[in-house]
């Protein structure tokens, strides 16, 4: 009897483990399903693929090719947590690159076409964040017109491709941090620590915790919160992030080009949504926005080392990102009825 | 000035009048072997892909709705009617290019079944549900086509574009009847208030019996039928299947060209002549915008422009602000007579 005894509270106590973890982290779980995805793909690229796909090369470079990826989500997480979209970034990213590639041609010093490229970005998401908050426009609609604002002055800027030759921006991308048969890049580093930064002002600073409630809750400025500047502030954040992203791609790719980034700012929304931030905003997780991204580009290296059509990458995310979406409803809904 | 299709019809005749006065040969039109030629003819043709697009668009967003893919939907539906055409033994015969049209629209009603499934069944909301479809649309475009652009030399199918009927082009009369029938669906029957019912309040309107759920879906139907019809034209006129260049930021335009004609985002009433208006007055920018000689790369610096000055005009604030403006100044003038009276005294 008395064994009976001690052992069913213990039995009860994992299962109430499991429902305290279920309903007071549910929304971690697209994170962690998103991690499990990330482990699977390796996994399964490794055994059905190819012998060497969890490799320090291979690792590096996914960090190293996306990582413009991963600065444009840092933005985006920022947005899609209060509720908003920025279709803007792909252009934006295109825009402040081609503009930092036409000043370094010019003559002018880093110092100075740096700063003023990461302004240029800073301002079409001050207009957007305007244009939300002070007119009440849809974030969607909004950013649209950053969108085509961003690709237009790309196209101003110049209509072909504009070689960079500036040798600090591409060492951005030629310099290599060894460690071993592990490498990371400058760019690769930039994106880590603005990942580290958004991650921790998300989490752990009042602006944070204010574009949560903005997305739980228009009605957050009852609470004394500074909706109005908060919303503003994360579409100028976001515009910084294109500009940085703008900067990595250029470093990236040589040269500036106004015809780059376009439909990124899906990838980009499908790579945050995998990554566990509900599109409605007020859930989320700046990690998981990187996860995201990772899920994106190892599916984009598998299919290339498949040596199948890139066409299903597109088709593959699009499924991934409708079953993460179904996913988030159905957590939505449950955690609603329970309130 | 009350009649909500004044701003509009003025914006339109206004940039034509612009137009007219900076190039004398824009409103001349010119008959050679019983066709007519000129500039209007030309705005009057091409803008037959937007001008289904849109209709699609106004449908859909009447009832609180977005639908993205549309773009994509052209992509697919391009791709569908020149791989059929590409593969028969015989690219010219019309019965060739008539099937490959009917399974190039099936397969665009297919999608746009699919995106009302997800919005009105499963109760997604529309900008994500048909991002989904904007995301992997283009890439089955791609899988169709083999990853290639294809092209075809077909008399038929270059006909879809390029014809004429009658004097005028046969892509405009596609429009015509797209909008006619649209017209007569919408205006003739209850769907277009019951539709207009869903996009005020849905709760509402389901309370009172109406069936919501397959009037959205219906919605989302029709858009990709004429978004389907859209890629077919456009297929045409360039020839090929481009599945990335396919309707590229046609959405965007659709849109722009809704909230034109005054039909608001927010779902509700809906003006189709509105949209007419709205993509003529799109077409006649493009135009003059590649008259002034600007690449047409450069262009969507002028939309960005139009967009943020009709979304500022459109918002709540400014009409609060300007409403207030109007009681402060009528308020004044109640009270300066007796003003004057007490000087007066």
């Amino acid at each position: 009897m008395t064994i009976l005894e001690s052992a069913a509270p213990a039995r009860r106590k994992m299962s109430d483990h499991y429902r305290v973890f279920m309903s007071r982290r549910a929304s971690l779980l697209p994170t962690l399903a998103a991690v499990a995805i990330l482990i699977l793909l390796f996994i399964g690229a490794e055994i059905f693929l190819r012998g060497d796909f969890i490799s320090p090369r291979n690792i590096s470079a996914l960090l190293l090719d996306n990582a413009f990826l991963v600065l444009l989500a840092v933005g985006m997480t920022f947005v899609i947590m209060t509720g908003g979209i920025d279709l803007s970034v792909g252009s934006v990213m295109a825009f402040t690159g081609i503009w930092l590639a036409k000043l370094l041609e010019a003559g002018t010093s880093l110092a100075i076409a740096l700063p003023a490229s990461l302004l240029a970005g800073a301002l079409i998401g001050l207009l957007i964040g305007a244009l939300v908050q002070y007119f009440e426009v849809q974030p969607f609609i909004a950013s649209l017109a950053g969108l085509f604002l961003a690709r237009g002055l790309a196209f101003v800027v110049s209509l072909a491709s504009i070689k960079v030759e500036n040798t600090a921006v591409l060492s951005l991308q030629t310099t290599r941090f060894r460690f071993g048969d592990w490498y990371i890049t400058p760019t690769g580093i930039l994106a880590l620590v603005v990942v580290l930064i958004g991650g921790y002002v998300m989490h752990y600073t009042r602006f944070g915790r204010t574009t949560y409630a903005i997305g739980g809750n228009q009605q957050a400025s009852l609470m004394g919160l500074k909706v109005s500047r908060t919303t503003v502030a994360v579409y100028v954040i976001s515009g910084v992030c294109g500009g940085l992203a703008g900067l990595v791609l250029t470093a990236y790719s040589g040269a500036g080009y106004p015809r780059n980034g376009i439909g990124t700012e899906l990838d980009v929304i499908a790579a945050v949504v995998i990554g566990g931030t509900l599109l409605t905003g007020g859930r989320g997780y700046m990690l998981g926005s990187m996860v995201g991204v990772f899920v994106y580009g190892t599916i984009k290296t598998i299919i290339s080392f498949m040596g199948a059509e890139q066409s299903w990458t597109q088709i593959i995310i699009g499924v991934l990102l409708l079953v993460f979406i179904v996913v988030q409803r159905a957590i939505v809904a449950r955690s609603d009825r329970r309130s | 000035m009350k009649h909500r299709l004044f701003w509009p019809v003025a914006a339109l005749v206004l940039l034509i009048l612009i137009n007219t006065v900076a190039r004398s040969q824009f409103a001349s039109i010119t008959v050679r072997d019983g066709r007519f030629y000129g500039a209007l003819i030309d705005i009057l043709r091409n803008s037959a892909p937007l001008m289904l697009v849109s209709l699609g668009m106004t449908v859909v967003i009447a009832t609180r709705g977005i639908d993205l893919s549309v773009g994509a939907v052209m992509a697919v539906s391009g791709a569908v009617a020149l791989t059929i055409i590409d593969s028969s033994a015989d690219a010219n015969s019309l019965g060739t290019v008539m099937v490959a049209v009917v399974v190039a629209i099936l397969a665009a009603l297919l999608l746009g079944v699919w995106n009302g499934f997800l919005v009105s069944a499963i109760g997604i909301q529309p900008i994500v549900a048909t991002l989904v479809l904007m995301l992997a649309g283009r890439g089955v475009a791609l899988l169709i086509t083999g990853g290639f652009i294809t092209t075809v030399n077909s008399t038929p199918f270059s006909f879809i574009s390029t014809g004429y009927l009658v004097l005028l082009p046969f892509a405009f009369f596609i429009w015509v009847a797209a909008v006619a029938a649209v017209g007569l669906i919408e205006r003739r029957t209850a769907l277009g208030v019951l539709t207009e019912a869903v996009g005020i309040n849905p709760e509402a309107s389901r309370l009172a019996g109406v069936r919501s759920r397959g009037i959205i879906w219906t919605a989302y139907a029709a858009s990709g039928v004429l978004s389907g019809i859209a890629g077919i034209i456009y297929a045409s006129n360039i020839r090929a299947a481009d599945a990335n260049a396919a309707g590229q930021f046609i959405e965007l335009y659709a849109i722009l060209a809704v909230v034109l004609g005054g039909t608001s985002l927010m779902g509700g009433k809906f003006s189709i002549a509105g949209t007419v208006v709205g993509v003529l007055i799109i077409q006649t920018l493009e135009s003059s915008i590649l008259f002034l000689g600007v690449s047409s790369a450069q262009s969507p610096v002028f939309f960005a422009a139009v967009v943020i000055i009709v979304v500022v005009i459109q918002s709540p604030p400014l009409h609060r602000f300007v409403r207030r403006l109007a009681d402060s100044v009528r308020s004044r003038r109640l009270t300066e007579p007796t003003s004057d009276l007490e000087a007066a005294g």
